[in-house]
C-alpha cells in the first residue's frame, strides 16, 4: 500500500490530461516510484486479468470482450485509450484506484503489444489470453515475425487458465502446443471465408495454400454479408446485425464472443451475448465515423500490409473522397518497406485526394507504381486535411492513417467536429 | 492479390519483351521485396517495353532465357526452406552472373549468394559462391535508415533490418559507403556488394523505388544484352526525389 505514490500518479495525469498529453508519463512516474502498484492493483481480482495481444485488432477487441462482459453484469477495468504499453495500463489504473491503490472491479481486460505483454505477464499472470495472430509489422522493432511469435508464447506459458487462439493463424494455433498449464479454445473462420484473411505466409504466391485447420473452434465465423454476420457458438448458428465496420473486426468479434465464453463459463447465454456484442461500436480510429457538414468522414487505422489490405477491401471506395496519411515515428513503425506489401489497384478507380504524413511521398510514390491517381501530396497533416476537406465538400469521406498520424488528424479535426476524446 | 503486372503493359509498339524472374517469392519475400519486381516490370512498361515477370519456387524448373533476376529477404525459417533448391541451381547461377545477366539481391538472399553464413552456434550454411563474400551471424541486430554513397549510382536510400554481418572479399566491390546507418557490418562502413552486373544490398524499402538509378541499371543492362541498344523512354521520378530527400532526413 502506497497512497503517497497514487495520490501523486493520480496528480500527474490530471495535468497531463489538462495538457492534452498522453497517457505514458503519470503511468512513468508512478512505475518510477512504486514498481508493485500495477501487480498489487490487479492481484485480487474475482476473475482475474485477460491479455488481448497479437498483431492486429487488439484495440477493437479488447472493447468487444470489455461490453460482452459488462454485458454479463462484470464491472470490467480496461486500459481503453488504446496505448498499448504497460505504463499506459498503470496510467489507467490511476484513474480507477481508490487513493489506496485498490481497484473496484470484478476483472480486468487489457490490451497489451506483444513485447509489452511479455513484460506484463512476468508481473501479473493473467487467468486468461486472447491471442489474435501474428503478421509482419513493426520488423523494425521485433525483427522477425517469428520472434513476435516467441513473444506470443511467453504470453501463452505464464496464462493460468485459457488460452483463446485463432485457428486460421498457423503460428497463433502452433502456441498451443509450447503452453503446458492453460487449457485451449479456438475461435476460425468458415472455410468459404479464409481466403479473405491471408495469414503472412501468403503474401505473396497462392492464398489460401495452407491446409485447412482441423481442430476444433468454440465460435466460428461462419458468413458476412455486408454489417451482419452469422456465427457458429458451439455448434449452434447465430445471426446478429453489427456497428463494427470492416470483415476484420467481425471475424474479431468471433474472438471475444469465445473469449467471454471462457471467462463467464457454461452458464453464458448466446443469446446475451449476441445482444451486448450488435450494440458494439468501432473503437476510436477502427472505422469510427464522424461528421463533417453533414456527411461521414471515416477513420480507418492502418499499421502493417495485413491490416492496410483488410482496410482496403472492407471499406469501398466508390463515392467516397480518400486520404492517406503516412507517418514513420517509432509508434509507427520507422521502416516503409511495408507499402510495398500492399496492394492499391483497388483505389485506382477514383484515386486519392489527399496524400500526407512525414512519409508522404514514400505514400505517393507507392500509388505511383499502382497507377493510382492522386490530386495532392502535403506532408503537413494539418494543411493537407483542410485541403482535402474543402476539395471533397459534397461527398463522404475516408481516411486511412498511421497510429500517430490518426491522433494528429483527430487533432485537427476535434476543432471542427465533435471528436470523441480518449485519454 | 493483383494481376502481374505483365498483363497491363502494352503490347503494340513495344520495344520488346524483358522477362524478371523472382526468386522464392512465397518464402523471401519479407520487407516489401516484392516491390523491387513492381518496379523492374512498370519502368519496363514506361520505358517501352514489355516485362514479362516469372516466379521460381522451390521444387520447380528452372526457366530459360532469363533476362533480369530478383532475390528478396526472408526469415531464417524461410531461408532453410529454399536452402536445398538453391544449391540445386549453384552451378546454373554462378553462369548467369558470369555471363553478366543482371541481378539484384537483397539481404537473405544477398548472404546466401556469398560464400557461407555461419551462425552465431557455428553451424555453417553453404551459400552458392555467386559473390565472394561470408556472412557471420551476430548478437547485434542492426536496423534502421541507411544512406550510402556509391560512385556509379549516387545516393542511396534504404532501410537495413539484418543480424548477420558479411564481410566482403578481394572478388567483389562495395555497392556504397555508408554515411548514415551501418551497413553490412558493424565495422568497415562498407554497403552490399557489386560483381559484373550483380548488385547486391541489405537495404529494403523497398529498395528500387526510392533508388531509380538502380533500377534503371539492371534494365538497361538486360536491354541491351538481349537487344544491343537500349532505348530509353521519358520517366518523371520527381515523386522518387522527393520520397528520398524526406527519407534523407529522418533519423537512424
Amino acid at each position: 500500500m502506497n497512497p503517497l505514490s497514487v495520490l501523486i500518479g493520480k496528480a500527474v495525469r490530471r495535468v497531463s490530461r489538462m495538457r492534452g498529453g498522453g497517457s505514458a508519463l503519470p503511468g512513468l512516474v508512478v512505475e518510477r516510484l512504486d514498481p508493485g502498484f500495477m501487480a498489487r492493483a490487479l492481484s485480487d481480482l474475482e476473475h482475474g486479468v485477460v491479455v488481448v495481444s497479437g498483431t492486429n485488432g487488439k484495440t477493437t477487441t479488447t472493447k468487444m470482450v470489455v461490453e460482452l462482459l459488462q454485458g454479463q453484469g462484470l464491472t470490467v477495468f480496461t486500459n481503453r485509450t488504446g496505448s498499448n504499453f504497460t505504463r499506459g495500463v498503470a496510467a489507467a489504473l490511476l484513474g480507477e484506484v481508490d487513493w489506496r491503490g485498490r481497484l473496484r472491479a470484478d476483472i480486468a481486460v487489457l490490451e497489451l503489444d506483444e513485447a509489452h505483454a511479455v513484460h506484463f505477464v512476468n508481473l501479473v499472470p493473467p487467468r486468461y489470453a486472447l491471442l489474435l495472430n501474428v503478421l509482419r509489422d513493426q520488423l523494425d522493432r521485433f525483427g522477425e515475425i517469428d520472434t513476435t511469435t516467441r513473444l506470443l508464447e511467453q504470453i501463452a506459458a505464464k496464462t493460468t487458465d485459457t488460452l483463446i487462439l485463432n485457428r486460421e493463424d498457423p503460428r497463433v494455433a502452433g502456441i498451443a502446443a509450447t503452453a503446458h498449464t492453460a487449457s485451449v479454445r479456438y475461435f476460425g473462420l468458415d472455410a468459404s471465408l479464409r481466403s479473405t484473411f491471408p495469414n503472412d505466409d501468403e503474401m505473396r504466391g497462392t492464398v489460401g495454400a495452407t491446409a485447412p485447420s482441423s481442430l476444433e473452434a468454440d465460435v466460428v465465423l461462419a458468413a458476412v454479408a455486408g454489417n451482419s454476420a452469422d456465427f457458429l457458438i458451439d455448434g449452434t448458428s447465430v445471426h446478429t446485425d453489427l456497428r463494427l465496420r470492416g470483415v476484420y473486426n467481425i471475424f474479431n468479434a468471433a474472438a471475444a464472443l469465445a473469449t467471454a465464453r471462457a471467462v463467464v463459463g457454461s452458464t453464458a447465454s448466446t443469446d446475451e451475448l449476441i445482444a451486448s456484442l450488435a450494440t458494439v461500436e468501432p473503437a476510436f480510429g477502427r472505422g469510427e465515423s464522424l461528421t463533417i457538414d453533414g456527411l461521414p468522414l471515416e477513420l480507418v487505422l492502418v499499421k502493417n500490409p495485413s491490416g492496410f489490405r483488410l482496410g482496403l477491401t472492407s471499406f469501398d471506395p466508390a463515392g467516397c473522397a480518400t486520404m492517406i496519411a503516412i507517418n514513420d515515428n517509432y509508434a509507427d513503425g520507422r521502416d516503409m518497406s511495408w507499402l510495398w506489401d500492399v496492394d492499391f489497384a483497388s483505389l485506382g478507380l477514383g484515386g486519392v485526394g489527399m496524400v500526407s504524413g512525414v512519409r508522404a511521398y514514400d505514400m505517393a510514390l507507392r500509388l505511383a507504381y499502382d497507377d493510382v491517381t492522386v490530386g495532392a501530396v502535403d506532408p503537413e497533416i494539418p494543411v493537407a486535411l483542410k485541403t482535402f476537406i474543402t476539395g471533397a465538400a459534397q461527398r463522404p469521406k475516408r481516411i486511412f492513417c498511421t497510429y500517430t498520424a490518426m491522433l494528429a488528424v483527430r487533432r485537427e479535426l476535434s476543432k471542427i467536429t465533435t471528436v470523441e476524446v480518449v485519454s | 492479390m493483383s494481376p502481374t503486372p505483365e498483363t497491363s503493359a502494352d503490347q503494340a509498339g513495344s520495344k520488346g519483351s524483358i522477362s524478371i524472374l523472382q526468386l522464392y517469392p512465397r518464402e523471401m519475400n519479407i520487407y516489401g521485396d516484392w516491390g523491387n519486381t513492381l518496379v523492374l516490370a512498370k519502368r519496363l512498361a514506361w520505358h517501352g517495353y514489355t516485362p514479362e515477370v516469372l516466379e521460381h519456387n522451390a521444387g520447380d524448373a528452372f526457366p530459360a532465357g532469363v533476362d533480369i533476376l530478383v532475390g528478396g529477404g526472408g526469415q531464417d525459417s524461410g531461408q532453410l526452406v529454399i536452402q536445398q533448391d538453391l544449391q540445386t541451381l549453384a552451378s546454373q547461377l554462378r553462369e548467369l552472373a558470369e555471363d553478366g545477366t543482371p541481378m539484384l539481391l537483397i539481404c537473405g538472399l544477398y548472404q546466401l549468394f556469398g560464400r557461407f553464413f555461419r551462425t552465431q552456434d557455428g553451424t555453417v550454411i553453404p551459400g552458392i559462391s555467386v559473390l565472394d563474400l561470408e556472412t557471420h551471424g551476430g548478437s547485434e541486430r542492426l536496423i534502421g535508415n541507411v544512406v550510402s554513397t556509391s560512385t556509379e549510382f549516387g545516393e542511396i536510400h534504404g532501410y537495413e533490418n539484418h543480424s548477420g554481418q558479411t564481410y566482403l572479399g578481394a572478388g567483389v566491390a562495395p555497392l556504397g559507403t555508408v554515411t548514415k546507418g551501418a551497413g553490412n557490418n558493424s565495422r568497415d562502413g562498407h554497403e552490399g556488394a557489386r560483381y559484373r552486373n550483380v548488385v547486391a544490398s541489405y537495404l529494403h524499402g523497398s529498395l528500387l523505388p526510392k533508388n531509380p538509378a538502380i533500377a534503371d541499371f539492371l534494365i538497361r543492362t538486360a536491354v541491351e544484352r538481349r537487344y544491343g541498344t537500349f532505348h530509353p523512354g521519358h520517366i518523371d521520378d520527381s515523386l522518387a526525389s522527393l520520397a528520398r530527400q524526406h527519407a534523407a532526413a529522418r533519423p537512424r
